[in-house]
């Protein structure tokens, strides 16, 4: 007898086809896909899966670093990104791993279902003739006749929460537990909650990051991100039209502790906004942290990043303005050494743009190991740029607003001509480009808060499946499924009673002696 | 007192517990040792300090003249009232030293908390010490409820390699947070992972012992420690029982997470490395539950399931937090 209501129950694998059609093939693959083994290899084949994507950067992550991993590794780059490593959460094959892994768990878990509830409902088996065969078991007399101890098991069984049936006069079946495989199932089923809720998400949901300097305002349109992610199925048009405006961004760093590692790390970082709920709707002082994410109504808005916008104006040798923005340069370390470019559209000199490209140094210093920042706070702000000129955007290829494609471009020279032009400016400075191709100004530093705005739909589903998966987790580990049963036989002696306990669990139950000594004194408790 | 007066005290409390867990080690090793003798009744003139060449010509002398005294040998592992004196005076040493250091470390890590005002748990060096402590009183606690002498020196020699690796690798000084750490997910989180590894750390050890003893405890060759464990099925059951509680922690660990780099990133799970590794681990140990009631698993196999587990945890930590470029930068190193 088994306690298991497991599909590979050896009755299930009793039903063969006489012949294997195409039915049968199906039948048993199905069998195969369901069963708890195949269960065993798609999870450890996930798990193997899942290895690559925290080893080579992941597009959807950082494409840039993806872009640049495989520009280094020319042969084994291209090969690797044919087959998805720098995709993998996206990739064909690890989606059929783990769309196989469901089939399977439906599949396993939907008969389980069945079985369980009908097992809920009926009463718990006969008794086996030969109670001394279980593993644990104990005889012990009573006073009385076999019909009062009899009534005295009953409820001493009862005492310990097991569910009791007789199926004949002698004995009692008992059994408690259910609660384990109720909670298994729901364990299993709630993770099919989580992944509905993951793809409702995926569909439904979308996300856009903002770049915003200080002073400037942000439109939520699809139009307004610099870059926007939405779901197959979400419709751009219909973003609710809030506003918000950067006021004034904090950010602190570690002076106090000077140890490795800590030095200039940062501590806190804070972006006021005036959020408009729409338009016409009075303003709102808000703030936005990390940790500290503000609920538009449509998507919620989180602080993911914070870097230097310098403002640069370029004018012409006629002292006409053709350039004058705050420009986001981009941090690439903890001091933020940052990179950017000022990419002058309107025609230059005879018919040529203009390019700057470098950096933007918060706390500049300035020696034999090149220009650098040594503090992430704008203390020493300094540029240090390159310039360019020819055409900007050859073949109108897409590219970053961070650098230069000088594919088409030379890079200009000094006065003299003997070296390449480096500007090194800070703020309030004005740089005249040699052969009257105008100049260049740092007008002064603003901070920008890298701002992202996610909707996602799908998480109260995922997160609530997610809790439910945990609840019956923890059932289905702590409660243990257990049968006793009892039979009664007159003794020799008149006037008492044998009464023969044994019990019946799973290989490795270390409480059922415990249990059945537990009923065994509830009843002698009953019968003094 | 200033806060740096309180990381020193912090730092000397952690010195402390490391002496005194190193005394608690050998008090069980001499323990284990002492042990051995009166499992073989040929060997009785051994002392409880058996030096490692001893224990081989020990071991030959037994095995020459197996015949009579094998069975009686037998007999007497059944019953751990057989301990000698000498034995049960160390391991009794050893878990005072145990509870004392486990207090110790508890101690370094508050102090280290008060010194900064914050949760001790932003950093290598802080996971390490909370992972010390966290295993240490898993052990102290689970040793309230069965004999656990046996286990002590595997899992404080572990400890104290990792303490080891902690004060010199890893070392950081106390501090505050960067921005994205300070939340009171980091509390919940970051506490129930640690002390889901702390579970999962005694479980893997009493895994790989019982492994262990079911390869080579019937043999009489240089493993004569083995005898001194309880038998296999028992050791693999305390496993089993060890990774069932630490499951539903891991599974909490990993929803926490979610919720956490919601807040903290905007999306419940983005694959970050960290991200992906601890699914990883859910998905390994999910299997190794799996495995344990598969038909045509052996529980041998299921164990080395557990103990992979446990390798891709060290690797999450030592590897992961260190070298993989991640949103989980927060290694201080
Ligand atoms: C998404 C993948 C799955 C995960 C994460 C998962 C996880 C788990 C966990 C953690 C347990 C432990 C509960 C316990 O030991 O009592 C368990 C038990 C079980 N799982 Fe799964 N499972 C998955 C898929 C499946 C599939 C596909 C099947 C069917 C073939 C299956 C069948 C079972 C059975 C029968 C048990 C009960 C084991 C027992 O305690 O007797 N699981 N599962």
């Amino acid at each position: 007898m088994s306690l298991s209501t497991q599909p590979n129950d050896p009755r299930r694998d009793d039903i063969t086809q006489p012949t294997l059609g195409t039915l049968g093939l199906l039948r048993f693959g199905w069998r195969q896909l369901t069963s708890m083994r195949t269960a065993l290899f798609l999870l450890l084949l996930l798990a193997v899966a899942a290895l690559p994507g925290s080893i080579f950067p992941q597009r959807s992550i950082d494409a840039v670093r993806t872009a640049d991993w495989i520009a280094r590794h020319e042969t084994a780059g291209p090969i690797l990104d044919k087959i998805g490593l720098f995709e993998v959460y996206a990739a064909p094959w690890f989606a059929a791993i783990y769309l196989l892994l469901l089939v399977s768990l439906v599949g396993c878990v939907l008969p389980r279902s069945k079985i369980h509830w009908k097992a809920m409902r009926s009463q718990p088996p006969k008794a086996p003739k030969r109670l001394e065969r279980l593993a644990s078991h104990e005889s012990v007399t009573f006073d009385g006749t076999p019909d009062e101890v009899l009534e005295d098991v009953r409820a001493a069984l009862r005492g310990g929460r097991f569910r009791i049936h007789s199926h004949d006069a002698t004995t009692v079946s008992a059994e408690k537990g259910y609660l384990k495989e109720t909670g298994n199932l729901f364990f299993h089923l709630a993770l099919i909650g989580v992944i509905l809720g993951m793809a409702w998400g995926h569909l439904m949901g979308w996300k856009g990051d903002v770049i915003l300097p200080v002073g400037e305002t942000f439109a939520n349109t699809a139009a307004r991100f610099d870059t926007l992610n939405p779901g197959p199925l979400v419709d751009t048009a219909a973003f609710a039209p809030f506003t918000m405006k950067l006021t004034k961004f904090d950010a602190v760093f570690e002076t106090d502790v000077k140890g490795k590692g800590q030095f200039g790390s940062p501590r806190d970082f804070t972006a006021h906004v005036d959020f408009t709920k729409e338009p016409g709707a009075k303003v709102e002082k808000r703030v936005i942290r990390v940790n500290g994410p503000l609920e538009t109504g449509s998507g919620t808005a989180f602080l993911l990043g914070n870097g230097y916008a310098p403002h640069i104006t370029v004018k012409d040798a006629q002292g006409k303005v053709t350039y004058s923005e705050a420009t986001p340069f981009l941090a690439q370390d903890n001091n933020y050494n940052s990179v950017g470019a000022v990419k002058v559209a309107g025609a230059g000199p005879a018919g040529k743009q203009l390019g700057f490209a470098g950096l933007f140094l918060p706390t500049a210093v300035l020696d034999d190991q090149g220009p650098r920042s040594v503090f992430p706070d704008a203390l020493e702000p300094a540029l240090a740029l390159s310039a360019f000129e020819g055409t900007l955007f050859p073949g109108g290829r897409p590219q970053s607003v961070y650098s230069l494609d000088t594919a088409e471009m030379t890079q200009l020279k000094n006065k003299a001509g003997t070296d390449l032009l480096r500007i090194w400016l800070t703020p309030g400075q004005t740089y005249t480009l040699p052969g009257g191709q105008g100049s260049i100004t740092f007008d002064g530093v603003e901070r920008f808060a890298g701002i992202s705005i996610r909707n996602d739909p799908g998480k109260e589903l995922t997160l609530g499946s997610a809790l439910v998966a945990l609840l019956g987790l923890i059932l289905s580990l702590t409660i243990r499924r257990r049968r006793l049963f009892v039979r009664v036989s007159p003794a020799d002696e008149e006037g008492r009673t044998v009464v023969s306990i044994g019990g019946l669990a799973k290989d490795d139950d270390e409480g059922m002696g415990e249990q059945l000594e537990g009923v065994l004194t509830r009843l002698k408790e009953r019968r003094t | 007192m200033t806060h740096e007066t309180m990381a020193n005290y912090a730092n000397l409390s952690l010195y402390s517990a490391m002496a005194v867990l190193t005394l608690s080690m050998l008090g069980y090793a001499a323990y284990l040792a002492g042990w051995l003798p009166t499992r073989d009744a040929a060997a009785t003139s051994v002392g409880a300090e058996v030096a490692a060449e001893d224990r081989e010509l020990v071991s030959a002398g037994v095995g020459s003249m197996s015949g009579g005294v094998a069975p009686e040998a037998g007999v007497s592992t059944s019953t751990t009232s057989e301990v000698p004196l000498r034995a049960r005076k160390a391991g009794g040493i050893a878990q005072t030293l145990a509870l004392l250091g486990t207090v110790l470390l508890f101690a370094s890590a508050a102090l280290r908390g008060w010194s900064v005002e914050r949760w001790p748990l932003g950093n290598m060096f802080e996971f390490g010490v909370a992972a010390s402590l966290f295993t240490m009183m898993v052990f102290v606690i689970a040793g309230t409820r069965r004999d656990l002498r046996w286990l002590g020196v595997f899992v404080v020699a572990p400890v104290l390699i990792l303490l080891g690796l902690a004060n010199t690798v890893w070392y950081t000084e106390a501090a505050e947070l960067m921005p994205s750490l300070k939340s009171v997910w980091l509390i919940i989180h970051v506490t129930v992972a640690t002390i889901s590894v702390g579970l999962f750390a005694v479980g893997a050890t009493v895994a790989l012992l019982y492994l262990a003893k079911d390869r080579f405890g019937e043999t009489t060759g240089g493993f004569r420690v083995l005898r001194a464990l309880p038998d296999s099925r028992a050791l693999e059951r305390f496993a089993y029982s060890l990774h069932i509680i630490a499951f539903p922690l891991w599974t909490f660990t990993l929803i926490a997470g979610a919720i956490w780099a919601r807040q903290a990133w905007g999306s419940y799970w983005n694959w970050d490395p960290k991200e992906v590794w601890t699914f990883i681990i859910w998905v390994v140990y999910a299997a190794y539950l799996h495995a344990r009631v598969t038909r045509g698993w052996r529980r041998q196999s299921a164990s080395w399931v557990a103990v992979a587990g446990f390798a891709c945890i060290i690797i999450n930590y030592a590897v992961v937090n260190v070298y993989f470029v991640g949103q989980h930068s927060y290694s201080g190193l």
